[in-house]
């Protein structure tokens, strides 16, 4: 406990003459995904915007970040100067980990990205469209299987939200899942599953190639660029972000609060991080105070709802 | 241009002395971030990158590539000299490797480990730029039936290559297996063997069980003989550097591991450590000295490190052509290589040619400087086993720890290393062999996944397992391989097996 409290004294003899807050930033996954990306992305904002001078990222590995939120909630508690990254998987991993810690146990500051999720095929498959994948799967379920990421994952969810739109039975879906959109979209190409869903950044450039046909995306507008429909457009009633967002530790003051959304609010209009997503394919959703907490809640209810209706959740 | 004059070309860019420079940069930082524990490859090129980001393109891709390198050379580094792996693909090299360090041969373990992955890079970074179209239509083709088919064969292969009793070696594989289960099932999305511990819901980290299986079960095996044990660990003997016969005995394997590494490291869920584990028992069934093997055979650290090294070439095929980043490294290069405005996919190779040919040139370089940056280090880096053993194994212990804590800040995952190291020591002391429980934990929720999903997307269908004909083909070695010694032993031809295999740890 003493080095402890030696190593917090001496972290904050550093950080006094710092002319801004020197931020921590939790990455709650191991380095590559898209947490660690998004966090390493706010790190360089930060610096090249002088929000603040000197920003960490640690990155604490475990169950869809569960295990980092539980270690953040307990560690950086009235800490102002520490953030972490999170989003809809951690929403979801919350619930089937029946995770002690959840979202209400930080203090989330704002929505930073989205990204819309992408039905693909191969481009030598006999569907053509989400007409045909609905047919098939009417006829009989288990014949579709839906490569994606990891089971109770966005893509799982939205698998699950499909065949719940036309009318098939959730449960039925036969849902491969991959260790992540990598390895998921290997076996789409190799035409080892038959329909492949995933953040449509993992398939892009297949698209593009034509080794990939795109049936539709997920958002509520198409994506600039492709000509496949959103799953409104084609008839299913299902719209899915994989949203990411950032929050800070618990027992803030308003004031504190208030304070580190108005640098997560400069950071996220500035020019370098308008730029970043450009170039990491991610689109500008932040939403912040009240909006994004009403928001929240309601996807978290959705969320839960929708894996029940897979099995996930009991 | 033609593929040979890109290349050529990309090497004039890559040679000039500003980029030879950042290069040198690069690798030195690699190294010297990839010899912290607990700090693997993939960690390295995260912190590292943002570095390279204030250079031109040329000159940061060069110095990116050689942070790559250096960060899988200094982990190979501390497997050999303090039995401390920092990521899976090196568990095999610390095995063998470690040994010869401990016999005073861990110059030529290193120089063999250093040449080895400078040779394998370097056929590997041809064959990126020559035959990636080819490899990677070869690459699709395996499925999860095919996956799990060459799951069989690698537990088969590897399970034979561990210890001198069947049973013995079965029992340490079935302890990784039964370490394998723990954790959500990644296809149901189920807790197994949690009990409730959040800690354990990801399952059991493989490099806190190597570390703790190999360095601390061994400090404490050390610790617990006392002042009556082996004599100290004599640091050299003999030369540092490599001699004839190190040379005569290395490079078949360096080639060998390469043909192994390459292709395995292309196959988006081959994973490196594969690699490094077929061609360890490669190399063992192959042997002119088995009785080496387990006490420090040069092959053994001769072959997986090539193989380790164009394994990591070979993450490369997939990424380039497909943009599919197979590991948590190539994920992070993913990242680094946005950031120059190049996206890599099937266009990749049309689109941006210049940068495409100036990484694979800047591969070539950035393997080259490892090869002169660390070859004279070598002598430096033996001394490090002078040091008198209470210290030097004081001195691994806290290093063990430390890499631990860096990789995952948890008290839970200490527990686990302590526990783990135990369980080391007492296998050591009841004559269990400790690598096939770190195989069985890698190779296990593997082989579980690519079964489940073959049968997930058949609906059933055990058939489906073998009308693939490359999953046909790999059973059949499997069996040849399983089925062989077995006729042989029966026709009394057993005394020669039994003797290499007796040497075993």
């Amino acid at each position: 406990m003493k080095h402890v409290f030696i190593a917090t004294l001496l972290a904050g003899s550093i950080a006094l003459p710092a002319y801004a807050a020197d931020y921590t930033i939790m990455a709650p996954a191991a380095p590559g995904g898209g947490w660690d990306q998004t966090a390493r992305s706010l790190q360089t904002t930060m610096q090249q915007e002088g929000i603040s001078k000197n920003v960490q990222v640690i990155n604490v590995p475990g169950a869809g970040g569960t295990i980092g939120l539980a270690q953040f909630a307990s560690q950086q508690k009235g800490n102002a100067h520490a953030l972490i990254v999170g989003g809809y998987v951690m929403v979801g991993a919350i619930l089937t980990n029946k995770a002690p810690v959840t979202l209400k146990d930080v203090t989330p500051i704002a929505r930073l990205t989205g990204e819309n999720e992408a039905i693909v095929v191969p481009a030598s498959s006999p569907l053509k469209s989400v007409k045909d994948l609905v047919e098939a799967l009417k006829k009989n379920p288990g014949s579709v299987s839906w490569g994606g990421g990891s089971a109770g994952g966005v893509d799982h969810i939205t698998a699950g939200l499909i065949a719940k739109a036309a009318g098939v039975d959730p449960t039925k879906i036969n849902y491969i899942a991959f260790s992540g959109g990598g390895e998921a979209l290997a076996a789409i190409l190799g035409a080892q599953v038959t329909v492949g869903i995933s953040g449509y950044g993992e398939f892009e450039g297949q698209v593009k190639a034509g080794t990939l046909r795109l049936l539709a995306t997920s958002g509520e507008q198409r994506i600039p660029g492709t000509d496949a429909p959103t799953l409104k457009e084609a008839g299913l009633d299902v719209a899915v972000q994989n949203w990411r967002m950032v929050a800070a530790a618990p027992g803030l003051t308003p004031e504190q609060k208030a304070a580190v959304t108005a640098d997560v609010k400069k950071l996220a209009t500035s020019k370098t991080w308008q730029e970043t997503l450009k170039t990491k394919g991610w689109q500008d959703t932040y939403l912040d105070g009240d909006a994004f907490t009403t928001q929240l809640s309601k996807e978290i209810a959705a969320t839960e709802a929708i894996l029940k209706d897979i099995g996930l959740v009991k | 241009m033609s593929t040979f004059e890109f290349l050529l070309q990309g090497l004039l860019v890559a040679a000039q002395p500003m980029n030879l420079l950042y290069a040198l940069i690069g690798v030195t930082l690699g190294t010297a971030v990839g010899v912290l524990p607990g700090i693997g490859p993939a960690l390295t090129v995260a912190l590292l990158l943002p570095v390279t980001y204030r250079l031109d393109p040329a000159g940061s891709l060069i110095m990116f590539a050689g942070i790559y390198y250096g960060g899988m050379y200094g982990g190979s580094t501390t497997s050999i000299l303090l039995n401390t792996p920092g990521e899976s693909s090196s568990i095999v090299t610390a095995l063998e490797g470690n040994k010869m360090a401990r016999a005073g041969r861990g110059g030529p373990a290193l120089a063999t480990a250093a040449i080895g992955s400078f040779v394998a890079g370097l056929i590997a970074t041809f064959g990126l730029a020559f035959i990636a179209p080819v490899i990677v239509k070869l690459a699709l083709v395996f499925g999860p039936r095919e996956y799990f088919a060459l799951m069989v064969l690698a537990f088969v292969t590897v399970s034979s290559a561990f210890g001198d009793s069947t049973l013995r070696g079965l029992t340490s594989l079935f302890i990784g297996l039964a370490l394998s289960i723990i954790g959500i099932d990644q296809l149901t999305g189920q807790t197994r063997l949690a009990f409730g511990v959040p800690d354990l819901l990801d399952g059991v980290e493989v490099t806190t069980l190597a570390v703790a299986m190999f360095a601390i079960g061994e400090t404490l095996f050390i610790a617990a003989q006392g002042n009556t044990g082996p004599d100290k660990v004599e640091a050299v003997k003999g030369s540092v550097w490599m001699n004839a016969a190190d040379w005569a005995r290395s490079w078949k394997p360096w080639l060998r591991g390469t043909l192994i590494g390459f292709p395995i490291g292309a196959m988006p869920a081959g994973g490196a450590e594969i690699g490094t584990f077929l061609s360890y028992a490669t190399e063992k069934r192959l042997t002119k000295h088995p009785e080496e093997f387990g006490n420090g055979a040069i092959e053994g650290v001769a072959g997986p490190e090539a193989a380790n090294n164009a394994s990591a070439a070979g993450t490369l095929v997939p990424l380039l052509t497909l943009g599919l980043p197979t590991t948590a490294t190539a994920a992070i290069m993913l990242a680094g290589f946005q950031q120059y405005g190049l996206q890599p996919g099937p266009l990749l190779f049309a689109t941006n040619p210049q940068l495409v040919w100036g990484l694979i040139a800047s591969l070539l370089i950035a393997n080259f400087m490892l090869l002169v940056l660390n070859l004279p280090l070598v002598g430096l880096w033996v001394r490090l086993l002078t040091i008198p053993k209470p210290w030097l194994y004081a001195g691994i212990l806290l290093f063990a720890t430390l890499g631990t804590i860096g990789a995952n800040p948890s008290v839970f995952e200490l527990g686990m290393l302590l526990a783990f190291g135990l369980l080391g020591y007492a296998m050591r002391v009841f004559g269990y062999p400790i690598a096939p429980v770190v195989v069985g934990l890698i190779l296990g929720p593997l082989a579980e996944q690519q079964l489940r999903r073959a049968l997930a997307i058949s609906q059933g269908d055990f058939t489906v397992l073998f009308t693939s004909p490359i999953a046909a083909v790999l059973l059949t070695i499997a069996a040849l391989a399983f089925i062989v010694p077995l006729i042989l032993r029966a026709r009394g031809k057993g005394e020669v097996l039994s003797q290499m295999a007796a040497e075993e740890d």
